[in-house]
């Protein structure tokens, strides 16, 4: 490689490249170091990167405001039982549109099909009324309950399973399997990757959810994480308070940060399904 | 989306809304039904007779199976559509046990007063910028992605996380680094001897605030569908062209930009739509939408601000769902263009 076309690779490749790293990295970063300074590292217009004597002060100041053990664990049960549950919502919807036989099949995949392109948004006023009345406000199945219907899961399996040779099928159709059998023995042990895509895209969504928790909880109790994080911000002191609220972000956005770390290929396929066939 | 924003995917989130009906359709009718390939048995009469049993058994576990989802979506995902229409047409204080009809009198207010021409130009200016800046940074991304370089596995990754983190969290940090005293943007300012403006409090400055961060968390998204778009053009015509003399700048024009237009149009409806359904980050970063009201945002701060007017806020539902029920059907049109075309 002569030096211009390394100068060209440079200039062209890997400085833009390194560019668009930094601008990306350098936020989260500053967002990391910030909440492990002290007050008096922030409160100042002589900015330093590093903190000069790291503590979690910040951590537990955000924890003394408002309940954000609490918070956490609220996030952690309405992410693990809504994407539990919607995770076999959509096993058994997608196995049924492909593998059962049924005579409305193809009205009840465009009903599904067509529900993937309403906003959630539009839904949150009849949603939050109909919640309300039925006692659901600061419960976690109000929470949890008008996410749980699927289309986006059960479309993304459904295509897959249409992928599947019917052969494997067929023979255990021959050795007396029944659908639930042929489900829970064969259809899903072959389609763990597909179904971890599902799980992941709906654990993050699931995580990051934020109109719908804001709206059906007022009680400190039942606030998921980013709401939680509402709550710290309007607190007293909290607004310029930028080490405990940056300890507040931290911590919703490290345990997504570390899944995607882990499993990140899963998680960008599964959400530009769709993009690359055409 | 989050379901919102990932996307929510948040969020959901409308990114598989591309394939296209038609041609699952027809994968489907491919499929045989499990029995389909059995020999037929010589006596027809008994076999029609396990036939219909057996269908009945398939029609209740297909039932069985699908029902629950079924009836969640149809509760909770299209019931609402209905209902607000209804509410719409109410004079309505949310909590309220009593409701006087008022017809079209929530819409005539709305497209009447002030409201409208600003929180209609706020919601095209978000959506245009938003739109158009995540795009164009995405593409300028994927470009440099698409090379030979070392380490752009994890450069493709890094870009991309935005897009999976909580909006609230992201909006934080970034009303942290945009914070007039103590944020990083005001420091590197005062470098340069220039004073940091009132990002929050001035309502222009504030949209320009929550766009910046909307295509920093978005544009990831973008880079990684251009992306693939990108590595779907055949090497063979680039070279061809090449060995005609081609500019790497005629190349990119005259046969990388005409390939990647599906990709483009895909990502135009995809990302119009999340845009039109922003949410978290500009509800953390201006809480009381001062200059950043866009058409979602104003009907949460009219349901749920101070305000409680559950009609009016659902009229506002309604007239953003026209939006996107608009989008969605340019879209359509597009993919059934592109049956005939292919």
């Amino acid at each position: 490689m002569s030096w211009q076309n390394l100068g060209r690779t440079v200039a062209g490749g890997y400085l833009p490249l390194a560019m668009a790293t930094l601008v990306v990295f350098l936020p989260l970063l500053w967002m990391l170091l910030s909440s492990l300074k002290a007050p008096g590292e922030i409160v100042t217009t002589d900015l330093a990167l590093w903190p000069r004597n790291p503590s979690l002060q910040n951590y537990a100041d955000a924890a003394s405001t408002v309940p954000f053990a609490r918070f956490f664990l609220n996030s952690v049960i309405v992410t693990v039982v809504g994407s539990s549950i919607k995770c076999i919502l959509a096993i058994f919807t997608a196995y049924a549109l492909v593998f059962v036989r049924f005579p409305f099949k193809r009205v009840i995949f465009l009903l599904i099909l067509v529900a993937l392109m309403v906003p959630p948004q539009v839904s949150v006023l009849p949603n939050y009324v109909l919640i309300a009345g039925m006692g659901g406000l600061n419960t976690y199945w109000g929470i949890i309950l008008p996410g749980l219907g699927t289309a986006f899961g059960t479309f993304l399996l459904r295509q897959h399973f249409l992928t599947l040779p019917q052969a494997i099928l067929e023979s255990a159709e021959i050795d007396g399997a029944g659908h639930w059998r042929k489900l829970w023995k064969i259809v899903v042990p072959v389609s763990i990757p597909s179904i971890a895509t599902v799980a992941l895209v709906t654990i993050v969504s699931e995580w990051n959810e934020y109109i719908w928790p804001l709206i059906v909880t007022d009680h400190p109790d039942m606030m998921t994480l980013p709401v939680g994080l509402t709550q710290l911000v309007n607190s007293d002191g909290g607004t310029q308070n930028w080490g405990m609220l940056m300890a507040g972000a931290v911590i919703v956005l490290l345990p997504i940060l570390i899944i995607f770390a882990a499993l990140q290929r899963y998680i960008v396929s599964g959400l530009t399904q769709g993009s690359v066939t055409g | 989306m989050g379901r919102s924003d990932i996307g929510a995917a948040t969020q959901r989130t409308p990114t598989t809304t591309r394939s296209n009906p038609a041609r699952l359709a027809t994968a489907d009718a491919v499929l045989p039904p499990g029995e389909a390939a059995l020999p037929r048995p010589p006596r027809p009469g008994l076999e029609a007779r396990r036939w219909n049993k057996r269908s009945r058994r398939d029609a209740l576990v297909f039932v069985a199976f699908a029902a629950p989802n079924v009836l969640l979506i149809l509760l909770f995902t299209y019931r609402p559509l209905i209902t607000n229409i209804y509410y719409s047409t109410l004079d309505w204080t949310l909590g309220a046990a009593s409701a006087t009809s008022v017809g079209l009198g929530n819409y005539v207010e709305f497209f009447d007063s002030p409201d409208a021409s600003a929180v209609l130009g706020v919601t095209a200016i978000f959506t245009v910028t938003t739109v158009g800046g995540a795009m164009a940074l995405g593409l300028l991304v994927a470009l440099t992605l698409n090379q030979r370089l070392k380490g752009r596995t994890f450069a493709r990754a890094v870009v991309f996380a935005p897009y999976v983190l909580s909006g609230v969290g992201v909006g934080l940090v970034w009303l942290f680094i945009f914070d007039p005293t103590y944020g990083v943007l005001s420091w590197m300012l005062r470098g340069i001897g220039q004073l940091s403006p009132q990002w929050v409090n001035d309502p222009k400055l504030a949209l320009v605030m929550v766009i910046l961060v909307y295509i920093w968390k978005n544009l990831g998204y973008c880079a990684v569908v251009y992306l693939a778009g990108l590595q779907s053009v055949p090497p063979q015509l680039l070279e061809a062209a090449s060995l005609d003399g081609a500019s790497s700048a005629r190349r990119f024009v005259s046969i990388v930009v005409p390939l990647l237009s599906p990709t483009t149009f895909f990502l135009l409806i995809t990302t119009l739509l999340s845009s039109l359904q922003a949410f978290d980050i500009i509800r953390i970063m201006t809480p009381s939408g001062n200059g950043t009201s866009t058409l979602i945002f104003d009907s949460y701060l009219q349901a749920f601000g101070s305000y409680n007017r559950a009609g009016y806020s659902a009229a506002i539902s309604v007239v953003l769902f026209l939006a996107l029920l608009i989008m969605t059907a340019v879209q359509l049109r597009f993919v059934e263009r592109k049956v005939h075309y292919s």
